[in-house]
C-alpha cells in the first residue's frame, strides 16, 4: 500500500532528511522538559496548520496547566482545499511525527497521543498503525520509554469522519470525544480545558515533525532559517496551472514570484495562498513574501493562470463554505449562503452594487462575529476577489459606479 | 478510547464554570471589569453577559437561556473585548481576569444588525399568520434592532414540512433560527435528547433520530422545548377550534377541569405579575365561554391521595408483614404523563414501581363519564370532557388507548394554560377583572393538599399528610402542616419520616422510618434511576418524580417565557392560596369521602377502583420500530 502511493517531493531542505528513527526521543529524553522548551522558543517554531501560534508557549500553558491527566493531539485532519503536505509527511517520514508527539508527550506532561487522521486517510491507517507497533517493540513507547522512569506514553490513531471543520482544534476535540465536530466556546482554550477536559495540546502534523530536528540541531541554528519572525522551513503544496506541482520545502519568506519560477508557473493570473479560507493574491502583488508577518498560510499554494475565470474560483470557494460551516453560529451558517447568493448574482449579471457593498460589509461582520475561525476566514476569498479583481468580474455593468 | 467519556451532552453545551474559590472575599474571588465607562467588581467566572445584566446594560441574547448551558450559537449578545481580535459572545466568555468591554461600538452595533437580518432570511412565515405573534422573542428584538427592510432576503418558500404526528408538540422547522435552545432543554435539562441538530452548513436543522416523526422517537412530550424556543417553531397542538365546536353544539355536554397550576400562571398572558392566582375569575371566564360545567381537579387529585397512599400502604404490608418479594419498592409517583413516557422509554424494566394509580385528570375523566353521568342524567356519549392543565403530556395522556374505563375516551381535549388564555381573549374577555365564582358541584370541594399538586414536592406532602395521619391518627407534626423537607426547588430531594405509636391496624408499621425521594425534571428523574439502578434505594418508600422543572407550575403548557423566578413565583401561589383553604387533607375532603359512599363503596383500591381509576403501562424502550 505504501508503495502505491505516489509522492511527488520536488525540494526538500530538512524535514525529508534523513533522520533516524527514536533519535530525538532519546536526545530529548537526556534533555529534560525545561531544555526542550528552552530549544523551542530559541527556534520560533509557530504553528504550521496556519494559524501561527508558537509551539513553546502552546506547550509551556500545557505543561503549567493542573490536571491529572494530560493529552497531546497530532492534527491530521489535513481537509484545507490545495494542501496535500500532511499526507506526505505521514506517509514518508512518519517516525518524525510520532517521535515529535512523544517529545511533546514528555513535555507537556501527557500520558497519551491521540493522532485525529483525515477519514480520507485510512489507506494509511494500517501503515500508521504498524509504525506504532515498531516503536512499542523498540520501547520509543509504552512504560519507562527508553529507560525513562516514570515516563509512559502510548499513541492511539482515531479516525475522522470527513468535516473541515473538524481540523479546528475544539472541533476535533468534540469529535474526539464522539461529539458532532463543533467548535467550542473559547474561552477556556484547550490548553486549559480540551480532550475530556484536560489540558490538551493540539499540533499540526508538520509542527509535530519539526520538533525532532530542533532537538537535534539546537533552536537557534533551526531559527537561521526563514525570516526572523517566520523560523525555519515550510512544506507548500503546489497545485494548479503550473508544471510541476507537488510538495516543496523551502524556507519561510520566499517571494511569490520566487515560488512561481520553481514550480514552472506562466502566465500566472493569480495565486490561492492559504487555501479556500486564505487569500487571492494579484499579479501586481507577486512580490509579497510567504511568511507569518505577510501572506501567513498552512502550505496550500493554488496557481491560476490567465484562463481562469476568478469568478468560477470565487464561486467553487463559497460552495465549499456552504457545505462546509459546522452550521452552528449564524454569521457563518447564513452569512455564507448569503456571499454565495451575491456570486450568484454577478454570474448572472443580476446584482447592484449597494447589495454587493452590504454583502462586502457582511463579510467584514463574519470575520469578527463567527465563533471559530472557519467563519472567521470564510469571506476572505469574497473580499480579496471581488476587490483585486473587479475590473475582470464586474466588466458587464458598464456604468462604472462601483467603487 | 478508555479515557473517553461517556455522558451524552457534549461539553461545549454545558456551562463552563472555572475553579472559582468558594467564597468570594478571598483575595482572587472577584474580578475587575470596566464596562463601557463603568467599572465594577464581580465574582470570578461571571460571564460578561451577566456583568452586563447586574449594571444594567441590556444585551440583546437570543440563543441564552437562564435553564439551559451556554450556546454562542446566535452570535447576538457580541461586544468588544479590548485586546481580542474578533468580538466575543458575552453569554460564553467568563471573566477571569480584569477586562475592558465595550457594548455598543459601531463594528458590535453592525454585527447585531447583520446577525439580525441573516435570522430573518431564513426565517420563513410572516408573524400575522404565527402562534407565537406578540409573544416571540425574534419578533422582539427585529423591532428592537430597528430593522425596517430585509437586507438579505426574506424566505417565503416552505422547506421543512410540519411534524404534526404527535398529540402533545408541533414542530414547524421552517421558522426555527437554530438557536438550539430545544436540543439544549433535551439534552442538557430533561437528558431525554430527541432533538439535535442534523446535517452540515447550510443544511443544518433540527430534528429527530433519524427524522423521523415526533410520535415515533422517545419524546416525553414534556413541551419544555416549547418554553424555551424563541420563536413559533415548536408549540402545543391546539384542541381549541373543536372545543368552541362542543360549546356552541346544543347536544353537548360541555365540562372542564381545571388544574391548580394554570389558574397561578394565567394571568401572566394578560400581563400579570407571575405569581397571581386567578382560580375563580378562571370559573368565571370558562362558564362565559359557554362551559356547562367546571370541576376542580384538585377533587381527583384527593382521590390520587386516596388510592396512591392506599397502595402504598398495601405495598408496604405486603413487603413487611406478608414478605411477599414480588411487591416492588419504592413506589413512584404516576402523575406526570411526562414522567410515565419517559419510564417507559428509558426504564421500562423498572415499571412495576410506578403507582397504578391514574393521575388526577384521567381520574376525572373515568368518573365524569361514569359518576356524574349517572348522577345529573346525561348520557356519556354527549359528555364531552376538557382538562384545562398546565402540560403538553396531558394531550398524549388522554390520547392513550387504555384510557377507556367509562367505555368511551376518558378525557377528550387537554387544554394548556396558553389555549384557555388564547380561548378568554377570543371570548372578549379580560381575565383578572372578572368576577369570582365557584366550582361546581359534586365535585367543588378539592383540598389544599391537591392544589399543592402543581408544585414539585406536592405529591408527597399532599401523601405525607394523609398516610401519617391513617397511620398514626395524628396530623404530620408540622407546623401549618408544612413539609418544608418536600418544598423548594432542589433538584432530588430526600427526606424521611419516623412512624411512632400507630394506630392498631397498622401496628406493623411501628416505628418505621418512611423514607421518600421528590425529584424534578427527568435529568433529576434519571439520577434516581441511576442510584435504584445501583441498589442504593433499597429501603425507599415512595418516590414522587415529576418531569418538569419545578412540577407541574413550570409545565410545557404554561405561559412563556419561563425561568426559576417565574416559577418560584408561581409556586408562593400555589403555597399561598393553600394555605387558604377550609380543608388541606384529601381524606378530610367530604365530597371525596361522599364519593366513595356512593360510588365505590368498597373503598380505595378495591376491585371496582381498580377498574376505573388504576391503570396499566408500556414497555417502551428507547428503540422504537
Amino acid at each position: 500500500m505504501h508503495n502505491d502511493i505516489v509522492n511527488t517531493i520536488h525540494e526538500s531542505s530538512l524535514l525529508f532528511s534523513n533522520y533516524e528513527a527514536g533519535s530525538g526521543i532519546k536526545k530529548a529524553l537526556e534533555m529534560g522538559r525545561d531544555d526542550i522548551l528552552f530549544e523551542l522558543k530559541a527556534s520560533k517554531l509557530k504553528g504550521r496548520g496556519g494559524a501561527g501560534f508558537p509551539t513553546s508557549t502552546k506547550w509551556m500553558l500545557v505543561a503549567a496547566a493542573t490536571g491529572a491527566d494530560k493529552f497531546i493531539i497530532c492534527n491530521a485532519d489535513e481537509g484545507e482545499p490545495g494542501t496535500f503536505k500532511d499526507r506526505v509527511l505521514l506517509m514518508n517520514a512518519p517516525f518524525l511525527i510520532l517521535d515529535g508527539m512523544v517529545v511533546g508527550g514528555y513535555t507537556v506532561g501527557a500520558a497519551h497521543g491521540y493522532i485525529y487522521l483525515r477519514g480520507e486517510y485510512v489507506y494509511m491507517r494500517q501503515f500508521l498503525e504498524d509504525c506504532l507497533n515498531e516503536m512499542r517493540e523498540k520501547n520509543l513507547l509504552g512504560n519507562n520509554i527508553c529507560g525513562k522512569e516514570g515516563f509512559n506514553f502510548d499513541i492511539s490513531i482515531v479516525m475522522g469522519a470527513g468535516a473541515y471543520v473538524c481540523g479546528e482544534e475544539t472541533a476535533l476535540i468534540e469529535s474526539l470525544e464522539g461529539q458532532r465536530g463543533e467548535p467550542r466556546n473559547r474561552p477556556p482554550y484547550p490548553v486549559n480545558t480540551g480532550l475530556c477536559g484536560a489540558p490538551t495540546t493540539v499540533n499540526n502534523v508538520e509542527t509535530l515533525a519539526a520538533v525532532p530536528h530542533i532537538i537535534l540541531m539546537g533552536g537557534e541554528k533551526y531559527a537561521e532559517r526563514g525570516t526572523s519572525a517566520s523560523s525555519g522551513s515550510k512544506l507548500f503544496s503546489i497545485s494548479g496551472d503550473c508544471e510541476k506541482p507537488g510538495v516543496y520545502e523551502l524556507n519561510w519568506g520566499i517571494t511569490i514570484n520566487e515560488l512561481l519560477a520553481k514550480v514552472g508557473a506562466y502566465n500566472t493570473k493569480a495565486v490561492q495562498v492559504g487555501g479556500a479560507s486564505g487569500i487571492c493574491i494579484p499579479k501586481s502583488k507577486f512580490d509579497r513574501k510567504l511568511a507569518y508577518e505577510d501572506v501567513a498560510t498552512g502550505g496550500s499554494i493554488m496557481i491560476f493562470n490567465e484562463s481562469r475565470k476568478m469568478l468560477h474560483v470565487l464561486k467553487n470557494f463559497m460552495e465549499f463554505f456552504v457545505e462546509e460551516s459546522c452550521g452552528q453560529c449564524t454569521p457563518c451558517r447564513i452569512g455564507n449562503q448569503k456571499l454565495l447568493e451575491g456570486v450568484e448574482m454577478i454570474e448572472k449579471n443580476q446584482y447592484t452594487f449597494a447589495h454587493i457593498n452590504n454583502l462586502k460589509e457582511l463579510g467584514e461582520t463574519m470575520k469578527v462575529a463567527s465563533k471559530c475561525g472557519l467563519g472567521q476566514s470564510s469571506p476572505n476569498p469574497f473580499l480579496s476577489i471581488l476587490e483585486d479583481f473587479k475590473e475582470e468580474i464586474f466588466h458587464a455593468k458598464s456604468d462604472g459606479v462601483y467603487k | 478510547m478508555k479515557h473517553l467519556k461517556t455522558s451524552r451532552a457534549p461539553i461545549s453545551q454545558k456551562a463552563y464554570v472555572p475553579s472559582a474559590p468558594e467564597n468570594v472575599d478571598t483575595i482572587g474571588g472577584t474580578v475587575t471589569v470596566q464596562i463601557n465607562s463603568k467599572t465594577m467588581t464581580v465574582p470570578f467566572g461571571t460571564t460578561i453577559l451577566e456583568a452586563c445584566r447586574m449594571s444594567d446594560i441590556y444585551i440583546p441574547t437570543l440563543c441564552a437561556h437562564e435553564d439551559l448551558g451556554i450556546g454562542g450559537h446566535c452570535r447576538l449578545c457580541l461586544v468588544d473585548v479590548e485586546g481580542m481580535r474578533t468580538l466575543q459572545a458575552s453569554c460564553a466568555f467568563p471573566i477571569t481576569a480584569p477586562l475592558k468591554v465595550k457594548t455598543s461600538t459601531i463594528a458590535v452595533r453592525k454585527a447585531r444588525k447583520h446577525i439580525m437580518e441573516l435570522l430573518l432570511s431564513e426565517h420563513v412565515g410572516e408573524c400575522y399568520a404565527c402562534v407565537k405573534n406578540g409573544n416571540c422573542e425574534l419578533q422582539d428584538l427585529a423591532k428592537e434592532m430597528g430593522v425596517d427592510s430585509y437586507m438579505f432576503g426574506h424566505d417565503n418558500v416552505s422547506k421543512y414540512p410540519v411534524d404534526r404526528s404527535s398529540y402533545s408538540v408541533i414542530r414547524d422547522m421552517d421558522k426555527c433560527v437554530n438557536c438550539r435552545r430545544c436540543v439544549r432543554t433535551c439534552i442538557d435539562l430533561q437528558e431525554v435528547g430527541c432533538l439535535e441538530a442534523i446535517g452540515r452548513g447550510a443544511e443544518t436543522h433540527i430534528d429527530t433520530f433519524m427524522a423521523k416523526p415526533l410520535a415515533e422517537v422517545v419524546c416525553i412530550n414534556c413541551g419544555q422545548c416549547i418554553n424555551r424556543c424563541p420563536t413559533g417553531a415548536l408549540y402545543a397542538n391546539d384542541p381549541s377550534d373543536e372545543i368552541w365546536r362542543a360549546i356552541e353544539d346544543p347536544t353537548k355536554h360541555v365540562v372542564i377541569q381545571t388544574a391548580p397550576s394554570p389558574r397561578a400562571a394565567i394571568g401572566e398572558e394578560f400581563g400579570l405579575e407571575p405569581g397571581i392566582s386567578l382560580t375563580k375569575e378562571l370559573n368565571t371566564a370558562i362558564k362565559r365561554i359557554g362551559f356547562d360545567k367546571v370541576f376542580d381537579t384538585n377533587f381527583t387529585a384527593d382521590l390520587t391521595i386516596m388510592e396512591e397512599g392506599t397502595e402504598l400502604l398495601t405495598r408496604i404490608k405486603k413487603a413487611v408483614v406478608d414478605g411477599d418479594e414480588s411487591v416492588k419498592l419504592p413506589q413512584f409517583t404516576s402523575c406526570s404523563p411526562g414522567w410515565v413516557k419517559y419510564i417507559e422509554h428509558f426504564y421500562p424494566e423498572y415499571l412495576d414501581h410506578l403507582s397504578s394509580a391514574k393521575s388526577p385528570q384521567q381520574m376525572f375523566g373515568t368518573i365524569i363519564k361514569t359518576f356524574y353521568a349517572e348522577q345529573a342524567g346525561i348520557d356519556p356519549k354527549d359528555i364531552v370532557s376538557v382538562a384545562l392543565m398546565p402540560c403538553s403530556a396531558k394531550k398524549f395522556e388522554c390520547n392513550r388507548p387504555e384510557m377507556d374505563a367509562s367505555g368511551y375516551k376518558d378525557v377528550d381535549y387537554g387544554l394548556t394554560a396558553r389555549e384557555m388564555a388564547m380561548m378568554i381573549k377570543e371570548a372578549g374577555m379580560k381575565l383578572p377583572s372578572l368576577p369570582k365564582s365557584d366550582f361546581d358541584n359534586p365535585f367543588g370541594l378539592g383540598s389544599g393538599a391537591g392544589l399543592i399538586f402543581g408544585a414539585t414536592g406536592g405529591v408527597m406532602e399532599a401523601a405525607l399528610r394523609t398516610v401519617y395521619e391513617l397511620v398514626t391518627g395524628r396530623e404530620v407534626p408540622f407546623e401549618k402542616l408544612r413539609i418544608e423537607a418536600v418544598r423548594g426547588f432542589e433538584g432530588v430531594k430526600q427526606s424521611s419520616v419516623v412512624l411512632e405509636n400507630v394506630v392498631p391496624d397498622w401496628s406493623f408499621l411501628e416505628g418505621v422510618e418512611l423514607k421518600f425521594i421528590v425529584a424534578h425534571g427527568t435529568a433529576n428523574a434519571k439520577k434516581v434511576m441511576e442510584l435504584l439502578k445501583a441498589g442504593e434505594l433499597y429501603d425507599v418508600h415512595f418516590i414522587e418524580i415529576m418531569a418538569c422543572p419545578g412540577g407541574c407550575l413550570g409545565g410545557g403548557g404554561q405561559p412563556v417565557p419561563t425561568n426559576e423566578k417565574i416559577r418560584k413565583a408561581r409556586a408562593k401561589a400555589i403555597y399561598a392560596e393553600e394555605e387558604t383553604l377550609p380543608v388541606r387533607k384529601s381524606h378530610e375532603n367530604s365530597h371525596v369521602a361522599e364519593f366513595y359512599a356512593k360510588f365505590i363503596p368498597e373503598g380505595p383500591c378495591s376491585h371496582k377502583s381498580h377498574e376505573l381509576l388504576h391503570t396499566h403501562y408500556t414497555k417502551r424502550g428507547k428503540f422504537i420500530l
